[in-house]
């Protein structure tokens, strides 16, 4: 099953590749991974997806947990929360498509934020499958290029991951 | 007054309480060899090998309640320290080894010696640190030795570049240091313990199965205690040997894959299982399946969370150290009054007794040729049980766990977890200065010696009485044990042709050599060597009877009661494997 992990470590050198370490050593996967400061310049948080059984989801939990750098891990999908993703993608925009590519922007509720006579840059956040869904809807052919985040995930309402 | 940081170094192991250092210099660490020279707060120790440091300080610790340091300098110092800290990290055994590290402006240039000691280890530490400016080199070495020492221990790498060690600052060490994305835990959930005394209350057939964990926690008495307590018949698992004296009658021996008859079948067939800082090793229960396939229920005591339903998912997880939950569960057994079923641990005893009598152990004597178990035996006769015996890998280590009576922890110093050949010799070393007035046995194999034999000449510098226990018996045996049983006795590339003189080659080094080719001269050289040859180094070469298999045996993929018999009980051979066959029918 699909999971959603969130991990608050400390923001020294060397700790994200303590994690991506820790994912390949022990044969776990990454689907994706995002990971930034937060407000407190000295802790970053991260937002890992993975998947794999029960058990394997929680032997991943207890060995980050057991990352010296790692302050706490909570695994988002066991209870209600949000996923946004950011894309920013080039697509040829030409003729009667540079009209087309507009409107499924619009629909989507992405932005432009570049334009060359020939192309649209055009910025998409939501879940991943949103994003999906918008790959899927335009031209493939039109596709230039294509850049994601990954997921980065937070439980709803009152739900806080701090220390 | 501001000091440089290869002082700093020295200055913080000194803080630290560390008497020895084991390692061997080179460019990168010039600075910090110099700060040694003029210190004489510890001494240094030249090993002939960095791998050789790194064992050496990982037995000290092994032997002891201290840590073991060791010293390498950058590139190929590093990289040969490398089996040596994954040894320990296999292990769980604390451990500070500081790599010296090309100077920060070259880091990632290809500099002359460099290597990511800090990429290269970080997959066998507990933790690392690449040191980039002196202020941070003081708490570091703090943290380092915190992190190695509390919590599952390990070792710890601090890697430090050359122009830090040169660079200064003002020298304060902390007195203590807290990490806050590092709490390890002490003690169990009171909640957990309470269920745990439920459990045991309800018990008929109960085992307590003790590991490596509770040798490092110092819970030999905690164990002892529930032992006796429950009457419950307790079995270690190889890196547990010693936590309960090895002559006590509730003690079953070893189990796993050369684990004793009764061992194994009581771990098995028992209801209520009592793990304790024990990790159910795929050399311990073989196959999870059919270890559960006969239900039981499982209570694991661990510091680790990771340790626990990692291959065998338990009913009552205890997370803790192994001290501290022990002293709880053992006060609310006294307090509550729970035992386990008297009835049917009776019954269960007559069980176990019936297991044991066969004696699995047993051998056929030789008046001709030497038999390797029974050096041992003689060994443990002559030390009294009382050695630190350290060995290397294969056979003889088998043997050695197998029989040689250990009566405390720390007493057995080996290499389970990575099975590393090497690690004998100069683990004995690292014991012997651990423990200066002990005896201290070195069993190994004519393959394994050859990996660490230029310690020897440490053992010289140092004046290390070790007695190495060398079993010659001109294979690399447990490989060819493999090849006998499952490759159709393909003996490939397990002789050991060219062997050589070994008693001279430990002449040659300074040391006494003996050679001993017959069973009556057995004794009586182990007498000599421990008595005559006190104060100096012996090698015992036994030429040793080449065909000997290490018995009982669980074959990869086999449950832990289909176990291979020595000759004497081939008629109990291949106890089918069934679910939920009883336990009384067998033997
Ligand atoms: C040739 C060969 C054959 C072998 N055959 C066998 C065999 O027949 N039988 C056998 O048993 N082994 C055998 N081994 C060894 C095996 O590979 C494992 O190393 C060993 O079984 C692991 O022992 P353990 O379960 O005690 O765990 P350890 O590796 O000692 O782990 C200790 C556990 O305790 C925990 N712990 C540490 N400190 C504490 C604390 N303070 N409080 C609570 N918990 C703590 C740790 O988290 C860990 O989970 C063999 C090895 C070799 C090389
Ligand atoms: C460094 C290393 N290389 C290879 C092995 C695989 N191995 C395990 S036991 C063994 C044979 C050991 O032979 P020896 O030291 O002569 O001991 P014996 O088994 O004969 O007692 C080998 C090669 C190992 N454990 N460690």
């Amino acid at each position: 099953m699909r999971h959603i992990l969130s991990v608050l470590i400390e923001n020294e050198a060397g700790a994200l590749s303590r994690v991506t370490g820790l994912f390949s050593a022990r044969g776990y996967n990454i689907d994706s991974l995002t990971v930034q400061t937060t407000e407190d310049l000295t802790m970053s948080r991260m937002t890992i997806v993975t998947h794999g059984s029960d058990d394997v989801i929680e032997q991943i939990t207890k060995q980050l947990n057991k990352l010296v750098e790692v302050v706490k891990v909570i695994d988002l999908s066991e209870s209600e929360h949000i996923e946004r993703e950011l894309m920013l993608i080039k697509v040829r925009a030409i003729g009667k498509d540079r009209e087309e590519m507009k409107r499924m922007t619009d629909i989507f509720r992405g932005r432009i934020i570049d334009v060359t006579e020939k192309t649209y840059t055009i910025e998409l956040t939501g879940p991943g499958e949103k994003l999906d869904a918008f790959i899927k809807a335009i031209d493939s052919a039109a596709i230039l290029e294509t850049v994601r985040t990954g997921a980065s995930g937070i439980g709803r309402g009152e739900r806080i991951l701090k220390i | 007054m501001e000091i440089s940081g290869a002082e700093i170094i020295t200055r913080c192991l000194a803080e630290e309480g560390v008497e020895f250092v084991f390692g061997y210099p080179g460019g990168a660490v010039l600075e910090i060899y110099d700060a040694i020279f003029k210190q004489d707060k510890f001494k240094h120790v030249l090993v002939r090998h960095e791998q050789a440091a790194t064992h050496a300080a990982d037995a000290y610790s092994r032997s002891s309640n201290k840590v073991g340091v060791a010293l390498l300098t950058s590139g190929p110092g590093a990289t040969n320290g490398i089996t040596g800290i994954a040894t320990a990290y296999m292990d769980s055994i604390p451990m500070v080894v500081i790599s010296g590290q090309v100077g920060t402006p070259a880091i990632g240039l290809d500099a002359f010696q460099e290597v990511d000691m800090v990429g290269c280890s970080r997959p066998v530490v507990k933790h690392n640190f690449l040191v980039k400016d002196v202020r941070d080199l003081a708490v570091t070495i703090k943290k380092a030795f915190h992190i190695a020492t509390t919590g599952r221990p390990g070792p710890v790498v601090i890697d430090v570049p050359k122009d830090v060690t040169i660079n200064k600052t003002e020298f304060s060490y902390p007195a203590s240091i807290a990490i806050r994305s590092y709490n390890p835990p002490t003690k169990g959930h009171p909640g957990q313990i309470k269920k745990a005394v439920h459990l045991i209350g309800e018990a008929k057939r109960p085992l307590i199965y003790v590991g490596g964990g509770a040798v490092q926690g110092n819970a030999s008495q905690e164990v002892t205690e529930l032992v006796k307590l429950l009457n419950a018949p307790c079995s270690n698992t190889l890196m547990g040997l010693g936590i309960i004296d090895g002559t006590d009658p509730n003690f079953l021996g070893m189990l796993g894959m050369h684990g004793t008859f009764e061992a194994n079948l009581a771990m098995q067939y028992c209801d209520v299982l009592i793990a304790i800082g024990a990790r159910f090793d795929d050399r311990v229960i073989s196959v999870p399946n059919h270890f559960l396939a006969q239900p039981k229920k499982i209570i694991h005591i661990d510091v680790d969370p990771s340790s626990i339903a990692k291959r065998v998912k338990v009913d009552i997880p205890i997370v803790g150290d192994v001290k501290h939950v022990l002293t709880d569960l053992i006060a609310v057994l006294k307090e509550t009054g729970a035992r386990p079923n008297a009835e049917g641990l009776a019954d269960w005893w007559k069980q176990v007794e019936a297991w044991r009598k066969p004696d699995c152990l047993h051998y056929e004597k030789s008046a001709e040729i030497i038999k390797p178990q029974f050096v041992l035996e003689k060994l443990c006769k002559v030390t009294q049980g009382n050695a630190i015996v350290t060995s290397d890998v294969g056979q003889h280590q088998m043997w050695t766990a197998q029989y040689y009576k250990f009566r405390r922890p720390k007493q057995w110093i080996n290499s389970g977890g990575l099975g590393t050949m090497g690690f004998g010799l100069p683990a004995a070393i690292g014991a012997q200065l651990a423990n200066p007035d002990a005896q201290v046995a070195c069993i190994t194999g004519d393959g394994s010696i050859q990996m660490n034999i230029q310690e020897l000449s440490t053992a010289k510098q140092y004046h290390i009485p070790v007695k190495i226990i060398l079993l010659n018996n001109r294979y690399l045996g447990m490989v060819r044990q493999w090849q006998e049983l499952f490759y159709g006795n393909r003996y490939s590339e397990t002789y050991l042709e060219a062997l050589p003189n070994f008693e001279k080659l430990a002449e040659a080094y300074g040391h006494v050599g003996m050679r001993i080719e017959r069973p009556e001269d057995v004794e009586p050289a182990l007498r000599e060597a421990f008595t005559t040859h006190k104060d100096r180094c012996v090698l015992l070469n036994f030429i040793t009877d080449g065909t000997e298999n290490v018995f009982p045996m669980v074959q990869n993929g086999k449950g832990l009661n289909q176990m291979d018999l020595p000759a004497h009980m081939r008629n109990l051979q291949q106890t089918p494997f069934e679910n939920n066959r009883d336990y009384g029918n067998l033997c």
